[in-house]
């Protein structure tokens, strides 16, 4: 690769792939969300395989077994996103080097254990680290994730006051004053 | 329009002005109390103007709005110094400073916990001290921001209705045969004040949208800016204090919104930058007769920096809880902070209920975490309740902020630096509180327990302390430094002793406080 960040970008660009999954549970609340269950993501820095091996990465990283790909992809834009500065090219591509060196080839063809097998001594090395802190917020801070987690985000906006804040039925409620008042209920005690 | 607007303004060169350095609990408080007995003010506050309606219902936005993200270091064996390096502690910046994101707990120190050394006795490694003040002394002050803030179970107003998070703690509580309720909050249980009542959002830590939780932003500041008597001046940072031949405090250096540096003229300052700011500022103000900084004739500016011993436990159950619906600390058990030596450590510790959005769930459950126990606890999220420990950390020397010369903010002015070494007092506390909440999750029925290591530090106290006696701390009971009459701690950098409770309301008691004394002083022309 050359190392003027000018024309490696040019590079870049031309190799921008793209991402793409199908949802795998047709009822969850993602389905819900989705127009298709068949979904595609462009990537405009990385490559489609980086993109793939970086998403099979998180996985690792941060198994839900029922979450979607979909979900996980939002993690490879982020990533894709940031991969605009050489730097940070980098290390995701000698990261990916490295996984697939390892493994003799091909890093994705191996089954789940022999991939963590793999992925687990790089913690600590800065592809791992970057992953890592990207994913730690970009998974968990979009609206797909809080639909499959059971968070309900922005809609809290106006309140849940009418809309179950106390709506916990499998313990008794607490007695008054303890438990405190509405803002239109008397206080008897 | 902005309630800066019509504002009253004073000239730079106007020396009869206040100057007061920060608009949070303590600068916003005092601002206001000088301003309502006809002092005039000038607010320097480096933040902008934020009004509700910009508030986010978003964790990582809100922050990005609102958090102070200029670089700090850190060193120390505390956990935060690996896990967030430059990140030591959650304090606003912006109009209002972090009682924008405050979550409204508003709890008295107790009498004894004023007398820490009197009451706990020397313990190694610790510069426990007695405040110069008692607990008699502020409870009629105590009685006033109450009344100001609208403290629930105070004054009449009925306590807040508790959510699920809440009913999960209070049952486990009853298990355990703790006393709980829905706390003492800064927060309107109904309309009170001009603001309306609470609607059980839960993004008190983005900001209060409705304005039912009390901020200097909404409350405080316009009330101050309505007298005639006080300017506020967003985006201001101060940059260091100037003093005469006298060693009196004459002016401030401030960079304006633009970068361009500015001088104000002052008859008197007070600081109140909160905790990490406030022991820098006056270590950046270091001149020729006052070569370790203002007021630092004790060597203790900067030192004795306390961040309460705090941790959380989280517990999943089978039935779901979505605990991060309605108000963030929703119920507090207050059994355990009393001083029993007996439970192997001095001080004593509140358990408050606590929620996280999932996206600073997943940020601060276990930073550095990855696999299937971290993603097994997310897995559980909306079947998850919380609650938060904080309780008394000791006071030690070496747990100090200092300038780090080789790191400079945009302005070129060294950062903060914060070490900190957990105590083994805190150590044996947390490790209390950690198995008091198991217990008590486990006693309704909980699946998992989580113990997670402290946030970024919200609470900052102590860098600045009073003493009775001018070798021991940095200013007296009133706030006042020993080294310069008319130099002024406003803020929690104030107190001696972190004592257990949440620090706010003590810190708006001593605003007002000192506001009084203040005004007396200048009326005798003392000042
Ligand atoms: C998420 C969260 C929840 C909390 N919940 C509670 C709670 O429930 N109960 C409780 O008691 N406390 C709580 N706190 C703590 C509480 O917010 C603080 O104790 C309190 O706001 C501190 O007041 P202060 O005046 O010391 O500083 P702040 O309120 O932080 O105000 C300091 C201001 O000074 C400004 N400033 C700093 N340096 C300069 C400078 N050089 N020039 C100009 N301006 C400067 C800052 O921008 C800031 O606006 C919470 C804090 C957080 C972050
Ligand atoms: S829960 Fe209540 S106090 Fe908290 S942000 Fe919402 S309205 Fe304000």
């Amino acid at each position: 690769m050359s190392s003027s960040p000018i024309s490696r970008r040019v590079f870049l660009k031309a190799s921008g792939g793209v991402l793409a999954g199908t949802l795998a549970f047709a009822s969850g609340p993602i389905a819900l969300l989705a127009p298709t269950r068949s979904w595609a993501m462009p990537l405009d820095n990385l490559s489609s395989r980086q993109g793939e091996v970086l998403l099979a990465v998180t996985r690792q990283i941060f198994p839900h077994p029922d979450l979607e790909d979909a979900v996980y992809a939002m993690v490879v834009k982020s990533l894709d996103r940031q991969a605009e500065s050489a730097d940070f090219y980098q290390v995701l591509h000698e990261g990916i080097v490295e996984l697939d060196e390892a493994a003799g080839g091909d890093w994705l063809a191996l089954d789940d254990t022999a991939q963590l097998e793999i992925l687990a001594p790089m913690n600590g090395k800065p592809f791992f680290a970057t992953v890592r802190g990207d994913a730690v917020v970009s998974l968990y801070d979009n609206s797909l994730a809080f639909a499959h987690f059971g968070y309900e985000g922005e809609e809290g906006d106006g309140g849940y006051l009418t809309k179950g804040f106390n709506d916990l039925t499998w313990l008794p409620d607490p007695p008054q004053p303890e438990g405190g008042y509405l803002p239109f209920e008397e206080p008897t005690a | 329009m902005a309630m800066t607007d019509n504002q009253k303004t004073f000239t730079h060169d106007d020396d009869s002005v206040v100057v007061v350095i920060g608009s949070g609990a303590g600068g916003g408080t005092l601002a206001n109390e000088l301003a309502q007995q006809g002092i005039d003010v000038v607010v320097l506050e480096a933040g902008a103007l934020h009004t509700t309606a910009d508030f986010l219902a978003d964790e990582w936005a809100s922050f990005a709005q609102l958090a102070w993200l200029d670089t700090r270091t850190t060193s120390g064996s505390f956990r935060l110094a690996r896990d967030f390096p430059t990140l030591p502690a959650w304090i606003v910046k912006a109009v209002g400073g972090t009682t924008v994101h405050w979550a409204g707990a508003s709890l008295r120190i107790q009498p004894h916990e004023f007398r820490a050394l009197t009451h706990y006795g020397e313990v190694e490694g610790a510069n426990l001290l007695d405040w110069p003040l008692g607990y008699d002394d502020l409870a009629p002050y105590y009685d006033r921001a109450e009344q100001r803030m609208g403290v629930t179970r105070t004054n009449g107003n009925k306590g807040l209705p508790g959510n699920n998070n809440f009913k999960v703690m209070y049952n486990g509580a009853k298990n355990l045969g703790y006393a709980c309720n829905t706390g003492h909050m800064a927060i309107n249980s109904e309309p009170r004040d001009g603001r309306a009542a609470c609607q059980q959002r839960g993004f008190c830590f983005q900001g209060c949208k409705t304005g039912a939780k009390w901020s200097t932003l909404y409350t405080e500041l316009p009330e101050g800016i309505a007298t005639g008597h006080m300017e506020l001046r967003p985006e201001s940072h101060v940059a260091r204090i100037e003093h005469d031949e006298s060693g009196r405090v004459t002016a401030v250096v401030y960079f304006d919104a633009d970068g361009n540096e500015q001088r104000q003229n002052a008859r008197l300052v007070a600081v109140a930058g909160n905790s990490l700011e406030t022991p820098r500022l006056l270590l950046n103000s270091a001149s020729e007769m006052f070569p370790e900084g203002l007021a630092n004739g004790s060597g203790q500016v900067g030192r004795n920096y306390m961040r309460h011993m705090t941790g959380s436990v989280y517990a999943t159950f089978d039935e779901p809880v979505n605990m991060y619906r309605g108000t963030t600390m929703a119920g507090i058990i207050s059994e355990e902070s009393r001083h029993d030596p007996s439970r192997g450590f001095v001080g004593g510790y509140e358990m408050e209920t606590l929620s996280l959005g999932l996206p600073f769930m997943a940020a601060f459950l276990d930073p550095g975490a990855w696999g299937p126990r971290f993603t097994g606890a997310l897995d559980q999220y909306d079947h998850m309740a919380g609650m938060w420990l904080v309780g008394e950390d000791l006071p030690q020397e070496s747990n100090r902020i200092t300038l780090n010369h080789d790191v400079t903010d945009r302005f070129g002015l060294p950062v903060a630096n914060v070490h900190y070494d957990d105590h083994p007092n805190d150590i044996a506390m947390r490790e209390h509180g950690y198995r008091q909440g198991a217990e008590l999750y486990r006693s309704v029925g909980a699946k998992d327990i989580y113990e997670v290591p402290p946030y970024p530090s919200t609470h900052n106290v102590g860098t600045c302390r009073m003493s009775e006696r001018p070798e021991d701390g940095v200013c007296n009971g009133y706030g006042q430094t020993h080294q310069i009459p008319n130099l002024f701690i406003s803020d929690g950098s104030q107190f001696t002793t972190s004592a257990a409770e949440n620090p706010t309301l003590t810190i708006v008691s001593l605003a007002i406080r000192q506001a009084e004394h203040i005004g007396q002083l200048m009326r005798q022309g003392e000042v």
